[in-house]
């Protein structure tokens, strides 16, 4: 077992040092850098004097060679020292860490719903012997992962802050304005899961075992929950591991639709002024808890399932 | 100025216009009170909740060059002299007088007594040196602030309450500059800190609102200063402001934004476009319009280029531009058509507007005359190179592709085969820079004329790669001279000579619109189409 952790956390760190670096590489291959960007509003900087570009381009090392920079940030970056945003002179992992507890917030709500929403529909559409319900639950998941986020997004927000005026319509206050943009990022989540969960139950159901349950007198539900779903789940729970990443890159467009403060709202604001050290941090940051939470699943699984660290150990052996 | 990069897709501002007006048709009506509040007596008290589309990540006037912001922060700091956005006049604000040298090199402001910054210091003639001195120092951050005291020699206090700034050259423009949010002053103890650190925290101000919290991409707070007593002379009320409080939400999205102000949840909101008027139309909201000052929405033409070099070929792009139809479709309601290269609302401006009729059968001649016929495609060739032009352009604003493409379509009807080419924001100074172009969509809000020396005036610049002649003589004379009525005349020669002489395309104005809850009374422009919260009450 300790094996397997060590060699899972270097698979991790590996992850994270090609995170850094293709994004790295990306953002110095854009034309422009920071200090244009943020000297330039448009046709106004006719009268830069490009002495000044220069100095602070020197000032925030842009200048140096490209390899020169890149040992000089990734040495920082390993000390957790992303340096400071050039837009607003504020050291990254603080920025990051102001913005974290709000999207950490917003996609945690929004998982739980999701896997209380898609779970339950999955558990509801294999369970039912309505054959039109069945029909129409399963419907409704495709349906969910192709609906743009932000366009659930205003229609939740038209309906129910316009119209009704249950739910604010922008901001971070409290529970209340959580509600609906939590709600938008677990759809196309919820979805996926129902989509994953409800096809291994069907293919749970089928097995050998559930007939053995069954003729052991066991009842419908409890087989369907107690042997069915633990047996079905192992599937759902590697697509959370995934959707994680998606719910952070999902936040970008929820939080700027809600007009929330949080991680998103700072991968946007970094990305269109060109804010590499910013931009740099977030990537990191998100590959960081992707990472880390596909870790934890991994770890989860032998607790589930026993036989799956002898299957990786048996894996290693080849690699 | 142009305002900040747009970088949603477009189709987001489609869909929520879709949505919104679908909706919101039904949709009101449910606010309590009746819409015959009608205007009723000025009270005190209470709070503004605006809701703009970005945060410039900084919160000092000197830096910050995005409408959004400059909406907020104008309010912290005052300003030596004002702006009568009617007359384009400048009056007293916290200098009460002030002499210009004959040949427009010196300024001498005469400061107004017991004014206050909200930490409790004085403002003096070595406060205001100190934010001159200052101003150059913040280079590229503060580009806006800088240009306009470029080329500035000294500033020196003559007395406690005087002070003259000298510059090397002839600057009329400085002027009006002394009215702008950028040379906004800001207390000593602000001065000294860091860009950077005037950015994050924000600056003291003497102005009639002092900042109380700024987070950032989320919110800028600002609160009454007690005691204030130094409006500016074009201000109706005396002393303190009416509100208690203001409020800057920084909402993105352009549906959201008309919804929560048509739902009550805000009381303005800034960049209301054409998808959204509709939503808007008809509920307890007004849509307050300006045409912003300065240099309209056009291609600047790259004079040096082989074919535009022919004086013909840029009258003809001039001629075969339909500016109405442009305005009409693309922009929203009220912009108009350009009539000469500065909007109407820039002081000295001159109505050319017969120069600047569309005439495709001008345009065809003009081309036929310069030697450009048509090709078995439609293009023009001569010499068997085809007539084609690229033009750069930046997404700074959703209107410009539209603009362009339909631009595009009209250019075509007359043979000129045109290419759009979309840069990055900080592409398009170096672009400019280089003169490796054909053509550029560009625009520049000041509210002087000054800026058509900025940007035609082969001395300085000269992105258009204009050649020297007659109209550089009267850019600089316009510079050099104090007697508005000469001042006027000079500029009127330089508007003809740009437009005549076709180095810039005019299209159409920019122009600003804000959606207003009926509650809300005097929000008004200045003289930049920016706002004054001051005179500005809830009742």
């Amino acid at each position: 077992m300790r094996r397997y952790v060590i060699k899972r956390l270097a698979q991790a760190a590996g992850v994270l040092w090609a995170a850094y670096t293709v994004s790295f590489l990306v953002l110095d291959y854009l034309p422009g850098d920071p200090v244009t960007a943020m000297a330039s509003a448009g046709m106004d900087s006719g009268q830069v004097d490009p002495e000044q570009i220069a100095a602070l381009r020197h000032e925030y090392g842009f200048d140096k060679p490209v390899l020169v920079q890149y040992a000089e940030y990734l040495g920082r970056a390993v000390r957790g020292d992303f340096g400071d945003s050039v837009a607003t002179g504020r050291p990254v992992t603080s920025t990051l860490a102001d913005a974290l507890p709000q999207t950490l917030q917003l996609t945690g709500a929004a998982l739980l719903l999701a896997v209380v929403l898609g779970g339950g529909l999955a558990v509801v559409a294999t369970y039912t012997s309505k054959r039109w319900l069945r029909q129409l639950l399963l419907s409704l998941p495709p349906l969910g992962v192709s609906v743009p986020t932000f366009w659930v997004g205003l229609l939740l927000v038209e309906a129910f802050s316009f119209r009704l005026h249950w739910f604010p319509a922008f901001g971070n206050d409290g529970l209340r304005g959580l509600a609906l943009p939590a709600l938008t990022l677990a759809v196309p989540t919820g979805a996926q899961i129902a989509q994953v969960l409800a096809k291994s139950l069907l293919t749970a159901l089928d097995q050998a075992y559930v007939e053995t349950a069954r003729a052991k007198g066991a009842g419908r539900w409890r087989v369907h929950l107690r042997h069915a779903l633990r047996n079905a789940s192992l599937p759902a729970l590697t697509v959370i591991g995934l959707l994680v990443g998606q719910l952070i890159a999902g936040s970008v467009v929820v939080e700027t639709v809600f007009s929330r403060d949080g991680l998103g709202r700072v991968t946007a604001a970094a990305v269109t002024a060109q804010d590499i050290p910013l931009v740099q941090g977030v990537v990191v940051f998100g590959a960081l808890i992707f990472v880390t939470t596909n870790l934890v699943i991994d770890l989860v699984y032998p607790l589930l399932d026993p036989r799956i660290v002898v299957a990786s150990d048996r894996r290693a052996g080849f690699a | 100025m142009t305002t900040l990069p747009d970088f949603r897709p477009s189709r987001w501002a489609a869909l929520t216009a879709l949505v919104t007006t679908s909706v919101l048709l039904t949709a009101c009506g449910s606010s309590g009170d009746g819409s015959g509040s009608g205007s009723g007596r000025a009270k005190s008290g209470g709070t503004l909740t605006f809701a703009v589309g970005s945060d410039a990540g900084c919160v000092d006037p000197q830096q910050v060059a995005s409408n959004d912001t400059i909406y907020s922060v104008r309010q912290i700091v005052d300003s030596l002299t004002d702006q009568d956005p009617r007359t384009g006049k400048i009056v007293p604000w916290l200098a009460k007088s002030w002499d210009i040298s004959s040949d427009t090199t010196t300024f001498t402001f005469h400061l107004r007594s017991g004014v206050t910054f909200s930490d409790g210091s004085k403002l003096t003639a070595q406060v205001v040196k100190d934010n001159f001195d200052a101003v150059p120092r913040l280079g590229a951050l503060g580009t806006l602030a800088e240009g306009y005291l470029s080329g500035v020699k000294s500033t020196t206090v003559v007395d406690p309450l005087t002070v003259k700034v000298t510059f090397k050259e002839p600057n009329a423009q400085f002027l009006q500059a002394t009215s702008t949010h950028s040379l906004g002053i800001e207390s000593s103890a602000s001065v000294r800190k860091t860009p950077q650190q005037k950015c994050s925290d924000g600056v003291t101000g003497s102005g009639p609102f002092v900042l109380k919290q700024y987070v950032q991409n989320q919110s800028i707070t600002l609160a009454k200063r007690g005691g204030y007593a130094w409006g500016s002379s074009l201000w109706r009320k005396q002393g303190e402001a009416y509100l208690d409080k203001l409020v800057f939400k920084v909402v993105p999205e352009a549906g959201v934004r008309a919804g929560s102000l048509q739902s009550g949840q805000v009381d303005a909101i800034s960049s209301v476009g054409k998808a959204n008027e509709a939503a808007l139309k008809g509920g307890q909201v007004t849509l307050r319009r300006r045409a912003n000052p300065g240099i309209v929405f056009g291609l600047g033409l790259n004079s040096s280029r082989p074919a535009l070099k022919d004086a013909r070929v840029r009258q003809a792009i001039l001629s075969a531009i339909d500016r109405q139809q442009i305005a009409d479709t693309v922009f929203p309601t009220g912009t108009k058509a350009a009539t000469s290269v500065l909007a109407h609302t820039t002081p000295d401006y001159t109505n050319l507007a017969p120069d600047l009729a569309f005439d495709a059968t001008k345009a065809k001649s003009l081309l036929d005359e310069a030697g450009w016929n048509t090709g078995s495609d439609g293009t023009r060739t001569k010499n068997g190179r085809k007539l084609s032009l690229t033009i750069n352009w930046i997404p700074n604003s959703a209107t410009n592709q539209p603009a362009l493409e339909l631009l595009q379509q009209q250019l075509k009807a007359v043979g000129v085969a045109v290419t759009l080419k979309q840069l990055q924001v900080t592409q398009l100074a170096p672009t400019l820079q280089s003169g490796d172009y054909d053509a550029a969509w560009a625009n520049i809000t000041r509210a002087d004329p000054d800026i058509l020396r900025s940007s035609f005036s082969t001395k300085l610049a000269n992105f258009y790669r204009v050649p020297a002649g007659s109209l550089d003589a009267a850019l600089s004379a316009q510079a050099a001279t104090t007697d508005p009525a000469k001042r006027e005349q000079l500029v009127a020669r330089a508007q003809q000579l740009i437009v005549q002489s076709a180095y810039y395309a005019p299209v159409v104005e920019l122009q600003t619109q804000l959606g207003v809850s009926k509650k809300v009374h005097d929000l008004n422009f200045d003289a930049s189409s920016r706002i004054q919260l001051h005179d500005t009450w809830i009742g």
